[in-house]
């Protein structure tokens, strides 16, 4: 039976409370009458074979690329780099899609000769990935064939050594990248497209970039014109990404794109309620349900954070294609929207979504205040082609605990941008003059380096990502959240969500019509 | 006339220790030392002194540690039983002259001569002769069993030098604020703050705040850090001269940044040491205007090699690890009330600059609230909890027509 598409459901009298995502939490809402709740489309069919979907792709490869076996000869220069820790989420059962498909492309290495390869997490200025998440992205056999060596690299934006500045665009754009990646023979990059925005040029020219080279299209400017940035057509940080990608490709280095679809089967058996429409639940659901609620409420936080942080998502592989990076980028960001597009007539005053207690930024960590914002108004908010689901003007009620709390190895300069910058300010084209100090501190730099810590920058891009939809809308409510920690964001903290929507009714009136996004599993509102 | 009256009584002194120690700064006073009683004015000790009637007079922070039991003994020989509290003090003389007292008793007071070599170089807060003299032992007015002190309505006695007149301009409010400006002016320029350097100023209640101005109007940093427990000390530290005011816990961090430092120890989450999060750098100078264990260490992991910390408010007994202090060579100096300061290859008595602080900022506007010497245990327990209650400088209000109500 093949998989049902999205549905946007109208509520009426009958319908049962909708589930509500609250961090390591849920709550079940009652919503008024006439909203609309949009569900995702069911998971696709995985690959029967990926291991010989992978093999197809990389000897029929798209575009004007040879196969990869071709572009394999002995005494070759060959680096593989691949998407970190932040794709794809929740992180996957082993085998990861990363593990099937670099298992690959080094057969056809050692099948050609090539010895002298070298892996690079392509983690741009992320956290630098620990031995354990390693292992689990890339399988035993590899981390320990190339990690003692010192063949399993971590990319530092931060050694100039290991950095090289291929030139401006005709934007003025500098394009610094990895320097083991630029002047290799071929670079193989190995994507995991969770969503529409990942892939394309962007792997290279983002993943594998410097500071100086990321803050042109990681800024306010950019992030305000990308309309939105789940559709590349409408997407100034695409068009910066491509115009990049374009002069790597000019000054020489050669690429091997390959790129890789999920389904959106998200979560494991025992919370697969979570991915059904209520009114669908079963008995077993239901129970499953009440059964999670309640040992959630009576477990502490900590403890609660580990358990869904252990979770690992079933996701499986729906497509794979390999070749010339625009022509690979088309056809897996088609892929991506046969999973993920919905079909959404109109905007609505008031959007809705419960924030899950993951987003790319906190895999195996906290979901601080500045990751709420950004899951909620970067990415949920923009799940969107077309136009945005809320209209200008409208409000956005989330719901998350948003504690004020912070992992201080992973996010040590978020501590710093949410207590010295946000207290000043949340305007994203403001914040920008702290950027610099920042982005060059010495010791966030050490700490991105040598620790486990994101890049001293990086809580600027988060709010950065908020951009757009800070622009756009009337007002943001946080529903269940620390007040305190609401506040310092700029939003409005709310004790239920009966009193978000009697604050809601001061910016949208007294009879706004509401839209529930109802994600996790990942969908786009292809809105008309 | 009424006044208070500070007795050496060791149960109650141990009552209101333990009672303070349970509730609260401020809270022991019903059952501590000090008492409501009927007073004489003080005899005059000599011909170059003056009766002078107390107008407002605060409560410090040196007064609070006395009442709640907390001070040091070191004290003990350089006070004399019974006394009468409170030496910030503006007051009027017989001779109807508006005044503000300089209350340290150092050698011309206590009729010593030659001065010993601090006051002979105008040093007076240094005095080595304050338990000497015609005078009984007492650091201050206040703390001396023979000149009275501002909490009574009988009044005290001051020398000629002690007594500075107060400009028209200025408010009784604006000038019971002169004293603790005065200390304030002191540590601002002993912390000998160079152009362009990194300062940090931990505490705002009244000696944060009033150093935080001194700072900014006499030297030039490049940038000024407080850090400030409270939200109105916060808008008020702002409004004094800091460029950046942050809960306390969050100033090492801000210091940090300012200076550009590594950090130790902080890039693991396991085997966090004590030692954790000392600053590699850190800032020129850290004004310590708190005075506890706590505050000492926040200072010395947050200044850089070779910084200075300088003690402004009032410490007791505090442990505190001073391996840092040893091997980044850090000067740990105290700041003790005034005399005269060179500013600007000028000699200035520290007084007049503290009046020049206190009318550029109007600083009267720090006193939160004033109490009849009648509602002195409610008046204590105010200022022991001023920060929370949202207040800065408690006083008392001995003038014959108060104005405005207490609060």
């Amino acid at each position: 039976m093949s998989p049902r598409p999205g549905f946007i459901l109208e509520v009426d009298r009958s319908t049962p409370p909708t589930l509500f995502w609250h961090g390591e939490r849920f709550s079940m809402e009652k919503l008024p009458v006439g909203s609309r709740v949009i569900y995702a489309p069911e998971p696709e069919a995985a690959l029967e074979d990926p291991i010989g979907a992978i093999r197809h792709a990389l000897e029929h490869p798209l575009g004007d690329s040879p196969p990869l076996s071709a572009r394999l000869t002995a005494g070759m220069k060959l680096t593989i780099a691949f998407d970190d820790i932040s794709l794809p989420l929740p992180p996957m059962r082993r085998p990861d899609i990363r593990q099937l498909v670099i298992e690959q492309v080094l057969d056809l290495a050692a099948e050609a000769g090539v010895d002298d390869v070298v892996l690079i997490c392509a983690l741009a200025l992320h956290r630098r990935m620990t031995a354990a998440e390693l292992r689990h992205a890339l399988g035993d056999r590899i981390y320990d064939a190339f990690e003692p060596q010192g063949l399993l690299q971590q990319h530092d934006a931060e050694d100039p050594t290991n950095l090289v500045h291929l030139g401006l665009t005709d934007q003025g754009e500098d394009v610094e990248i990895n320097k083991r990646a630029a002047e290799s023979d071929l670079l193989v990059y190995v994507n995991i497209n969770l969503v529409a925005m990942d892939g394309g040029h962007k792997s290279v020219a983002t993943g594998l970039a410097s500071y100086k080279s990321l803050r042109h299209h990681h800024n306010a400017k950019v992030m305000t014109h990308s309309t939105s940035f789940m559709d590349q057509h409408k997407s100034e940080l695409h068009s910066s990404n491509w115009r990049m990608g374009r002069l790597i490709a000019a000054a020489g280095v050669k690429v091997f794109q390959i790129e890789t679809t999920l389904n959106s089967d998200t979560f494991p058996e025992q919370f697969r309620f979570l991915q059904r429409r209520e009114w669908e639940w079963s008995a077993k659901d239901r129970a499953t349900y009440l059964g999670a609620s309640a040992a959630l409420d009576r477990t502490p936080s900590k403890l609660a954070r580990n358990i869904f942080q252990s979770i690992k998502a079933p996701h499986r592989m729906t497509s794979v294609q390999a070749g010339e990076v625009e022509a690979v980028h088309a056809q897996t960001t088609a892929n991506v929207y046969r999973q993920q597009l919905v079909a959404v007539e109109g905007q609505t005053d008031i959007l809705t979504m419960g924030l899950p207690y993951i987003c790319p930024y906190n895999v195996n960590s906290i979901m601080n205040p500045i990751l709420v914002a950004c899951l909620g108004l970067g990415y949920f908010f923009n799940l969107y082609r077309g136009k945005p689901l809320v209209r200008e003007g409208g409000v956005l009620i989330m719901s998350h605990p948003t504690p004020w709390e912070f992992n201080p190895v992973h996010h040590p300069s978020y501590i710093d941008f949410f207590e010295q910058v946000l207290s000043q300010t949340t305007d994203p084209a403001e914040i920008g003059k702290y950027e610099e100090s920042f982005a060059t501190d010495p010791w966030y730099i050490h700490l991105y380096r040598t620790g486990n810590a994101y890049h001293g920058v990086h809580p600027f891009y988060m709010w950065y990502w908020c951009a757009h939809a800070l622009e756009h809308l009337g007002a943001v409510i946080v529903v269940g959240g620390d007040r305190a920690a609401v506040r310092r964001l700029g939003f409005k903290p709310a004790s239920s969500m009966a009193d978000a929507l009697e604050m809601a009714s001061d910016v949208v009136g007294r009879d706004p019509s509401l839209t529930h996004l109802h994600t996790p599993p990942v969908m786009l509102a292809d809105v008309t | 006339m009424r006044g208070l009256l500070f007795e050496r009584n060791l149960p109650r002194f141990a009552a209101s220790r333990l009672l303070s120690g349970l509730s609260g700064s401020g809270k022991g006073t019903a059952v501590g030392p000090l008492r409501l009683t009927d007073l004489d004015p003080p005899e005059l000790p000599g011909p170059d002194w003056h009766r002078v009637r107390p107008l407002l007079a605060g409560i410090c922070g040196s007064d609070l540690a006395t009442l709640d039991g907390r001070s040091s003994r070191y004290f003990e020989e350089i006070v004399s039983f019974p006394f009468v509290p409170g030496h910030e003090i503006v007051g009027v003389t017989e001779d109807d002259r508006r005044v503000v007292i300089e209350p340290v008793i150092s050698c011309i007071p206590r009729g010593i001569t030659p001065p010993c070599p601090a006051c002979a170089e105008g040093r007076t807060g240094g005095c080595e002769r304050i338990g000497f003299g015609h005078l009984a032992p007492g650091l201050q007015i206040g703390f001396c069993c023979d000149t009275g002190g501002g909490w009574s309505a009988a009044g005290l006695v001051a020398h000629d030098v002690q007594l500075h007149p107060v400009p028209e301009g200025l408010t009784d409010e604006d000038a019971v604020m002169v004293e603790p400006t005065a200390c304030a002016v002191h540590a601002a320029l002993a912390a000998g703050i160079e152009p362009g350097e990194t300062v940090a100023v931990l505490g705002a209640g009244t000696l944060g705040l009033t150093t935080i101005a001194a700072i900014r109007r006499l030297t030039s940093p490049g940038t000024l850090l407080a850090g400030a427990k409270h939200p109105h000390q916060r808008t008020l530290a702002a409004e004094l001269g800091a460029d950046e005011v942050l809960p306390p816990d969050q100033l090492p961090r801000a210091v940090r940044r300012q200076a550009r430092s590594l950090s130790l120890g902080a890039s693991t989450r396991a085997g966090r040491t004590p030692g954790a999060g000392q600053l590699t750098g850190g800032a020129d100078v850290v004004v310590d205007c708190v005075g506890n264990a706590e505050s000492l260490r926040q200072a010395l992991a947050m200044v850089r090699p070779r910084g200075r910390v300088v003690l402004v408010g009032m410490p007791g007994k505090v442990s505190v690890d001073l391996a840092s202090l040893w091997h980044r060579e850090v000067t740990l100096a105290g700041a003790y009330a005034y005399g005269t300061e060179t500013v600007g290859g000028r000699t200035r008595r520290t007084f007049d600059l503290a009046f020049e602080v206190v009318a550029a900022n109007q600083l009267g506007r720090l006193v939160s609230a004033r109490y009849p010497l009648e509602r002195f245990e409610e008046a204590v327990a105010h200022a022991g909890a001023a920060g929370r209650r949202g207040a800065v400088k408690v006083v008392f209000d001995l003038r014959p027509t108060r104005k405005g109500p207490a609060r």
